[in-house]
């Protein structure tokens, strides 16, 4: 286990210098620099953008450019916002926890009732809950985010039902210390009558909507994987042996069909976790979603490459943590080499 | 916001319940967008202007809220020397700062606070020019660096500034956001400290409100400030909810969760002029969206093919089509809101009929062009595409054969900027300190030609009459040249004038005195929420 982890952080160095440089020259590819973007319809001039790219740094030749970020990052510093001026690494870590509660809850909630719904059709397998199932999952699926979020918030937060918040992390005339970042733990922390509440509430439509499609592709990987499983000869042994039908699909099968749908649900986690931009500009979701985005827009390069890097080395920790799960759910998989 | 502020604002008001809450009044406006910071010198998006120099700063002039009139702000007076070189400003005693967990003032706003908030952005030797990565772009857009001979303290009260040459618009400068006036004392005691950049990141101002507390993409918390020398404002408690999508902003007003929001879409006006809970406010913008053509290529130097093409272009059909309404046809090259705009003028009327027998009177035949259109959506142009496709059948329809692009906005911004440019430009501009110099010298002066003026026209006749307007201290006489200006505009047609969008601002029923900004900023001092 231990050379496994050792072996794969080793790996990660390389592919962490390729995103690097990626990241470095993909946001220089991008047509128009940040002093043009800036300036806007208003202007500048030529000597003044020269003396504000002297200002900013790309008067560098670009090699030269990156190596002083090489160096800057090494040192622990991504540089700072060229819209903001604050540091990439603050502004990163203010925004993840919001996408990180966001994404768990939401991958919470695709799992809870993907995995029995993906089981459950496979068990039916042909019946009409199978059908409607697969039905729902392909709707899911297919639905464009930003419709689908708009029609929950029409329905569900508006008058007459006015059930949920339309958008936000709580109720602004709350108004607490937030040491953690993590709202649903925070508003407990602070003590204030109904925070939780509120929070849990501001929560659902977002992680709903953000649920949707790792829902549907749970529901359907399990069943695909829980149909392959369920024709193995173990299964067929296992019920001429008399076993309990849940004995059979719950311990036997399920164990053994997990293993792809944990490849799903990590991928899936990686995905959520590099910030759902619609999702957040739709229910005004303080996370690194829409901050990238914004910051592609403006080409501020040093908040594009710091998050780049960072959303890059938080999905290879998850993928190492996936692979480690395989292990612990199949013991036939053992991580010596 | 970093901790630090979060913490201090905790103290503040961290034993406000929701119930205190409720009974305190709270406006809460649905922001489009998190500010950049919050020193309005180092930063040129109005959304920053909003959360800053509108609530928490003052200028020596100000605009007075809902036009582009001037008004006295921390400048009581001020006086004009007769060869327009120097103006003395008369400053209003009795001023207090705000008080922060950081800073407690020890003395009123004085003469010193000007100097050094001017000081920061002129001076590149001044202890605080870098700080927070200064670049200062209004005050270097506006010119002031060449125009700034210097800045003296005369005494506690009074300050001059020498100018290199004279500029009428100078006091319309002052009261833009870049020339809030900043405490001295507060920034001496954080560079003393050793972190001058708390001046830009935890605001101490004389406004209306102090802020509370900042979460980046999510709330922005002020409080009305009780001793601010206009008097404290109506409401307790001010809340920018930041909501970047227009939809959502919608049915965030709809269920109360918020009293006033901007940038309605288009689409929901119509539900909103039905909801009997909303008051849907509005106003013609500050701006104007033109198509430039290139005065130096042929054909496009010659004035009767530009007029020609002006005529052939249904705006009636444009407003429809890609302003829904929101928007009024353009005729003169600044909008109806700014003084000095000439009533009088004649726009080239729709008529394909006279453009085609122009064109042939001028030999222009089979002529083949580029439209250029916008990647990006702005007031004064909602929907390039759209609007360049309007034109482009308008023009097929005369037999002009043109050929839509476009580019990255950047690169859009570079490109239309060329001499040798082919085609008209779709672009427009929105006004900054209410001054028509601010568009005529600006869009059409000969300095522009190659940068701002993307119509690369220099005509001599108007480029005297905008010269002359701008060393001109009378107001009347300035107003009578820039309507001469306009005529001479109309005369040459290096623009076709398109539209000057209508600003929307839906706001719940029980929200009092609120007034729209010309500049499409955002003033909330004032402003009332009805028990």
């Amino acid at each position: 286990m231990f050379r496994f982890f050792v072996t794969k952080l080793g790996q990660l160095i390389p592919t962490f210098l390729g995103i690097t440089l990626l990241a470095f020259a993909f946001i220089r590819l991008l047509p128009g620099d940040p002093v043009t973007l800036l300036a806007g319809e208003r202007g500048v001039t030529p000597e003044r953008h020269a003396e504000l790219m002297v200002l900013l740094g790309f008067d560098k030749p670009i090699w030269q450019q990156y190596l002083n970020y090489i160096g800057q990052v090494l040192q622990g510093d991504l540089g700072n916002s060229l819209v903001t001026r604050q540091p990439v690494l603050q502004e990163f870590f203010t925004l993840f926890p919001a996408t990180l509660e966001l994404s768990l809850c939401a991958m919470l909630l695709a799992t809870i009732l993907g995995l029995p719904a993906g089981v459950i059709a496979a068990v039916k397998r042909g019946s009409w809950f199978d059908h409607t199932l697969m039905g729902v999952a392909l709707t899911g699926y297919s639905m464009p985010i930003f419709w689908w979020a708009l029609i929950l918030i029409i329905l569900f937060s508006t008058p007459p039902l006015a059930w949920t918040p339309v958008s936000g992390r709580i109720d602004i005339l709350y108004y607490f210390n937030q040491p953690t970042g993590f709202m649903l733990i925070d508003s407990l922390l602070s003590g204030e009558k109904g925070a939780f509440r509120s929070a849990l509430s501001h929560l659902i439509l977002p992680a709903i909507v953000l649920g949707t499609i790792p829902l549907a592709v749970i529901a359907r990987q399990t069943r695909s994987a829980m149909l392959e499983v369920l024709g193995e000869d173990y299964v067929r042994t296992a019920r001429a042996k008399g076993l309990a039908p849940w004995r059979i699909v719950g311990l036997h099968a399920l164990r053994n069909a997990l293993i792809p749908v944990i490849t799903v649900i990590g991928l899936s986690v990686g995905v959520l976790l590099g910030g759902a931009i619609l999702t957040e500009t739709i229910f005004a979701w303080p996370g690194i979603g829409k901050w990238m985005l914004d910051s592609i827009a403006r080409r501020d390069y040093p908040s594009v490459q710091g998050g780049l890097l960072l959303i890059a080395g938080i999905v290879m920790v998850v993928n190492i943590a996936v692979e480690l799960l395989y292990g612990l759910i199949n013991p036939r998989i053992r991580h010596r080499r | 916001m970093n901790k630090t502020l979060t913490t201090t604002a905790l103290g503040l008001v961290m034993a406000m319940s929701v119930s205190l809450a409720a009974e305190a009044k709270t406006l809460v406006f649905c922001s489009e967008g998190s500010p950049e910071g919050f020193n309005p010198s180092l930063y040129t998006a109005g959304t920053t202007f909003d959360a800053s120099s509108r609530q928490i700063f003052n200028k020596l002039v100000e605009f007075t809220i809902g036009t582009t009139n001037i008004e006295p702000g921390l400048a009581e007076s001020w006086d004009v020397s007769d060869d327009g070189l120097e103006y003395t400003f008369h400053l209003r005693q009795g001023v207090k700062w705000q008080t922060t967990d950081n800073f407690t003032p020890s003395r009123e706003f004085n003469a010193d606070d000007v100097v050094y908030s001017f000081a920061r952005q002129w001076d590149k030797n001044h202890p605080y020019h870098g700080v927070s990565g200064g670049s200062y772009e209004y005050f270097n857009g506006m010119s002031m660096p060449d125009l700034i001979k210097d800045i003296v303290k005369v005494d506690d009260y009074t300050v001059k500034f020498l100018l290199n040459r004279p500029e009428a618009p100078m006091i319309a400068n002052l009261a833009m956001d870049f020339a809030s006036i900043l405490s001295a004392e507060y920034a001496d005691k954080m560079m003393e400290a050793g972190t001058p950049e708390k001046v830009d990141l935890e605001p101490v101002g004389t406004g209306p409100f102090q802020l509370v507390a900042y979460q980046k993409d999510a709330v922005i918390r002020y409080k009305a400030f009780p001793d601010y020398w206009r008097g404290k404002a109506a409401i307790d408690n001010l809340i920018f909810a930041i909501t970047p999508d227009a939809s959502v902003r919608y049915q965030k007003l709809k269920a109360n969760e918020c009293h006033v929001m901007p940038y309605p879409n288009p689409a929901d006006i119509e539900a909103m002029e039905a909801d009997p809970d909303i008051n849907l406010m509005q106003k013609e913008g500050l701006n104007v969206g033109y198509l430039a053509y290139n005065a130096l290529k042929p054909p496009f130097d010659n004035p009767a093919v530009r007029k020609a093409l002006n005529m052939a272009i249904n705006k009636q059909a444009i407003i429809d089509g890609v302003f829904q309404g929101a928007g009024k046809i353009a005729k003169n090259p600044i909008p109806p809101t700014i003084w000095s705009y000439n009533e009088t003028t004649v726009d080239d009327t729709y008529n394909p009929d006279n453009a085609k027998a122009l064109l042939a009177e001028a030999g222009v035949t089979n002529l083949k062009t580029k439209i250029w259109a916008m990647p990006v959506q702005r007031p004064y142009n909602p929907n390039a595409r759209r609007m360049a496709e309007l034109i482009q059948a308008d023009w097929a329809a005369v037999g002009v054969e043109a050929e839509i692009v476009s580019y990255e906005w950047g690169e859009y911004l570079e490109r239309s900027k060329s001499k040798d440019r082919d085609g008209a430009v779709l672009l427009g501009w929105t006004g900054d300190n209410g001054d028509p110099d601010n568009f005529l010298a600006v869009l059409l002066g000969c300095d522009a030609v190659g940068g701002a003026n993307r119509a690369q026209w220099c005509y001599q006749p108007f480029e005297d009459l905008i010269q002359q307007a701008k060393v001109v201290s009378d107001h009347d006489k300035r107003a009578e040249l820039y309507k001469q200006a306009q005529v001479v505009f109309k005369e040459q047609a290096p623009w076709a004038t398109i539209a000057h969008s209508v600003v929307f601002e839906p706001l719940r029923k029980e929200v009092k005195n609120y007034k729209i900004d010309p500049f499409g900023g955002h003033v909330f001092y004032g402003v009332d929420i009805a028990e």
